[in-house]
Parts: C-alpha cells; sequence; structure tokens
C-alpha cells in the first residue's frame, strides 16, 4: 500500500509539472479554490508563488467557520451563556469574535463550552450529564453535516434526550452559483473541494459547466494533487471545452456517499442561509427536519440577539468573496493577526487570512 | 475544518447496532463510526473526518495519481 502522503510531496514528480504548467503563458488565467483545506495546501507548499504570475490562485467562501454569519456567532455565544447548557463545538469556534464576545471569553468567564473532535464526544457527554442539556453547535459544510445527522439518529436511537445541534450548516454548490450570478470576480475554473465530493459526488457540480460554461476539477489536497488539478483546469480552458472532470479518484466518485447522502435527507430539510460576505443564498443551509424538532436547540431555546455588528474595517467579505486578497485588507499583519484575530478569516486556522499570515507573508512582492 | 485522514481498518466491533472500527492513523489507533460505511472490511483503508470514515481509499486510483505524469506523456 502506498502512504497516501509522502509520495504526493515528492519533488522529483513536482518540477516537471511546474514546468509543464508555465508553458501556459498566453494569457491570464484566474483559478479560485473553494475549500479551506486547499487554500492551507497552496499556502503552505508555496504553490501560489511557484505557479507563473498570470496563473492567478483566488481564495472563495470555502472556511465554513468565515462563512458563519455574525448573527449565527453571536446566538452560540448567547446559548453558551445558559448555565443549563454545555456547549460543545469544533475547536476553530472558539476565538471567533461576536459582536460583543466569543465563545472562549465566555468560557474564561466560566460558561460551560466544550471543544469536540467529533459529535460523538458529545452525545457522550449528553448522556453522562442528563442533568444538563448538551447543545452542539454545528459549523461546516457537506463533509460535516453528515457527522451531524447521524449523531440526531443515533441520539434518537440511544435515547438521550438531553442532546440537542444549533445548525448552521451550508452547502457549497449555491454557493459558486452566486458568486457566478454576481460576476463581481472572473473565475475561469474551479478547484472543488475534496471532502465535500466525496459526499456529495461529481454530478452536484455539472450546473458549471453545462449552465454557466466554467470548468472544475475536484482536487485532493496534497501538492501533486494540486498541480495536476491547475494542469487539467488550463488544458480545459486552453480547449474552450468545459466539463467537470475528478482528479481525486482515489476518494471522490460520481455519486458520492450515498448513506451520507440520505441521513442528511432525514434529518435536515434545505433552507435559505446567511453567509458572511455574500449575504442570503437561497437554499444554501441545512435545517433541521420537523420530525426531529426534538433534536432542534433552535426550537428547544428562544435565543434572540438584539443586533449584531461585523468588525468594522475588516475585509473578511470581500476575501471571501475573491474580490480582495488577505494582503490587501488594512487590518492584515497589524490590527489582525492569529494571536489576536479580528474576523474570522484570521481566526480559523483554514480562513485565507490565517493561512496567507503563516506561511506566505513573507513572500509577498513589495511595489 | 473538512480534514480528512487515511487510515487503515485494524478490527471491527458491534455496539448496541452500531459498528465501529478501530483505525490506524500514522501509527495512533482511534475509534471511528462506520455509520458512513457499512460494507467497511478489515484491511480497508479509509477516510476519516471528526470521527466517521466517509470513505473507503481505493489503492489503484491512488497508484494512477502518482504515475500521473507517465500516463500524460502517453497519451500527449
Amino acid at each position: 500500500m502506498v502512504r497516501l502522503i509522502d509520495e504526493f510531496r515528492d519533488p522529483e514528480l513536482l518540477r516537471p509539472l511546474l514546468q509543464r504548467i508555465s508553458s501556459y503563458d498566453d494569457r491570464n488565467y484566474s483559478l479560485m479554490e473553494v475549500c479551506g483545506t486547499h487554500t492551507v495546501s497552496i499556502s503552505r507548499f508555496g504553490i501560489r508563488s511557484a505557479v507563473p504570475e498570470n496563473i492567478k490562485l483566488l481564495s472563495g467562501p470555502g472556511c465554513p467557520v468565515c462563512v458563519t454569519s455574525q448573527q449565527d456567532v453571536d446566538k452560540a455565544i448567547e446559548l453558551a451563556k445558559n448555565s443549563n447548557i454545555i456547549l460543545a463545538t469544533f475547536g476553530d469556534m472558539m476565538k471567533v469574535p461576536g459582536t460583543k464576545s466569543s465563545l472562549a471569553k465566555e468560557k474564561a468567564k466560566g460558561a460551560n463550552v466544550v471543544v469536540c473532535y467529533s459529535t460523538r464526544e458529545a452525545l457522550d457527554i449528553a448522556e453522562e450529564h442528563p442533568e444538563k442539556e448538551v447543545v452542539f453547535y454545528g459549523v461546516g459544510f457537506e463533509t460535516t453535516a453528515p457527522t451531524v445527522a447521524f449523531s440526531i439518529l443515533e441520539a434518537k436511537k440511544r435515547k438521550i434526550k438531553n442532546y440537542s445541534v444549533f445548525s448552521t450548516h451550508k452547502l457549497v454548490p449555491p454557493a459558486l452559483r452566486a458568486l457566478l450570478d454576481s460576476g463581481e470576480v472572473r473565475i475561469d475554473g474551479f478547484i472543488l473541494p475534496g471532502h465535500v465530493s466525496v459526499i456529495i459526488g461529481l454530478k452536484a457540480y455539472e450546473f458549471l459547466s453545462e449552465e454557466y460554461g466554467v470548468p472544475g476539477v475536484v482536487s485532493g489536497f496534497e501538492p501533486l494533487d494540486i498541480l495536476i488539478t491547475i494542469e487539467m483546469l488550463l488544458k480545459q480552458i486552453r480547449s474552450k471545452k468545459a466539463k467537470i472532470e475528478n482528479q481525486y479518484k482515489r476518494t471522490v466518485t460520481y455519486d458520492g456517499n450515498i448513506y451520507a447522502q440520505k441521513a442528511l435527507e432525514e434529518v435536515f430539510k434545505i433552507d435559505d442561509a446567511e453567509w458572511r460576505g455574500i449575504g442570503l443564498i437561497p437554499k444554501s443551509g441545512l435545517a433541521i427536519n420537523e420530525e426531529f424538532e426534538d433534536f432542534d436547540a433552535s426550537k428547544k431555546f428562544d435565543v434572540k440577539v438584539p443586533y449584531s455588528i461585523e468588525p468594522p474595517n475588516c475585509s473578511c467579505g470581500e476575501v471571501l468573496r475573491g474580490v480582495k486578497s488577505p494582503f490587501e485588507c488594512k487590518l492584515f499583519g497589524k490590527g489582525c493577526t492569529p494571536e489576536h484575530p479580528v474576523g474570522p478569516c484570521m481566526v480559523s486556522s483554514e480562513g485565507a487570512c490565517a493561512a496567507y499570515y503563516r506561511f506566505e507573508r513573507y513572500t509577498r512582492v513589495v511595489d | 475544518m473538512c480534514l480528512g485522514v487515511p487510515g487503515k481498518i485494524v478490527s471491527i466491533e458491534e455496539l448496541a447496532g452500531f459498528r465501529l472500527a478501530e483505525v490506524d492513523i500514522s501509527g495512533t489507533k482511534r475509534k471511528v463510526s462506520l455509520d458512513m460505511l457499512p460494507d467497511a472490511q478489515v484491511g480497508d483503508y479509509v477516510l476519516v473526518h471528526a470521527g466517521y470514515a466517509v470513505q473507503v481509499i481505493d489503492e489503484e486510483a491512488a497508484k494512477e495519481t502518482l504515475n500521473y505524469l507517465e500516463q500524460i506523456e502517453w497519451s500527449d
């Protein structure tokens, strides 16, 4: 068995590919990656600066923490303030600044906030603490949402009644449609998310090529994967034939994971959702079905936030739409760093600002 | 967030109707749910995300990607 990681970083394989990519010097190419894990790989392995300047790699709305609306962040903070609640969530949400506070700050003040690696841990906590209500703050795209759906199905089966989910889950394809409809940024091709596609399959993106004539390639996360994907996209763009291709064949299929899709359909219903930076996107979010409302924290608790304000001067919104590079934000590296983040794109390890700050701030060419 | 790591299933147990796999991830063993992969077997390489195995990794396809350059040279 191949080790599935090291070989995909072999410079001997990467060098000739880079050479081939540099032969695409006839025009400007603008490619967008829509997955935070791709953003990190592209930054970390220096791919952005390794490809020729006429090939521009833009970061899109691929970081679920970053696209969570300010109001949803504030609602989660309100839930955490309730002394009957243990709020369980993924680590990245802790430091996201709300309008007045953050989960980390509330925890420091005594709120019961627990970082979990998996929803299954949250279920165990609920079972161990029947006197408390465990609310899982569900953030993430199609990759993560099934783990939340299965936790609800398991809670029902195990008769755990003090477990519920505050769902802010979002769907990737409607966001791609919204970006193309706005026409704000030129996108010649999409580097499509690998692990979202494990669940939803290649078929979920066919509208990109069929309706918009924009090519897309589902990509793995290692440098070899990403360079192959870039070449596949460039080839398509040059030949003016748009289609959806699969570079990540070792895990992604045309149909995706049908068991995960079934669980999503059973537990959730598709709803409109508010995205930071983009606004309301129709049918882009997952709300919990009526049948499972006993597990729906937004039904169990009447959470109201009077008003929500995004941090002033923060360019997260423009960064998430690919309109601005993190370097173009006034606060980047000055008022806003991973230690003292102003906006979520600098908080999440997968946020574009955090990735560019960590790996690329010294590679920047000063005009 | 959508991070997935490859690991090998070393054993499978059933607990109260739920199938759990012990997965070796680069030497670390972890219990993961097989709710999304009811057909997974011991010895399979799987992609693990947030405590769940989400897909069986196709070894042949992995090798194919590593041989990409050779294939391209033939097809060009």
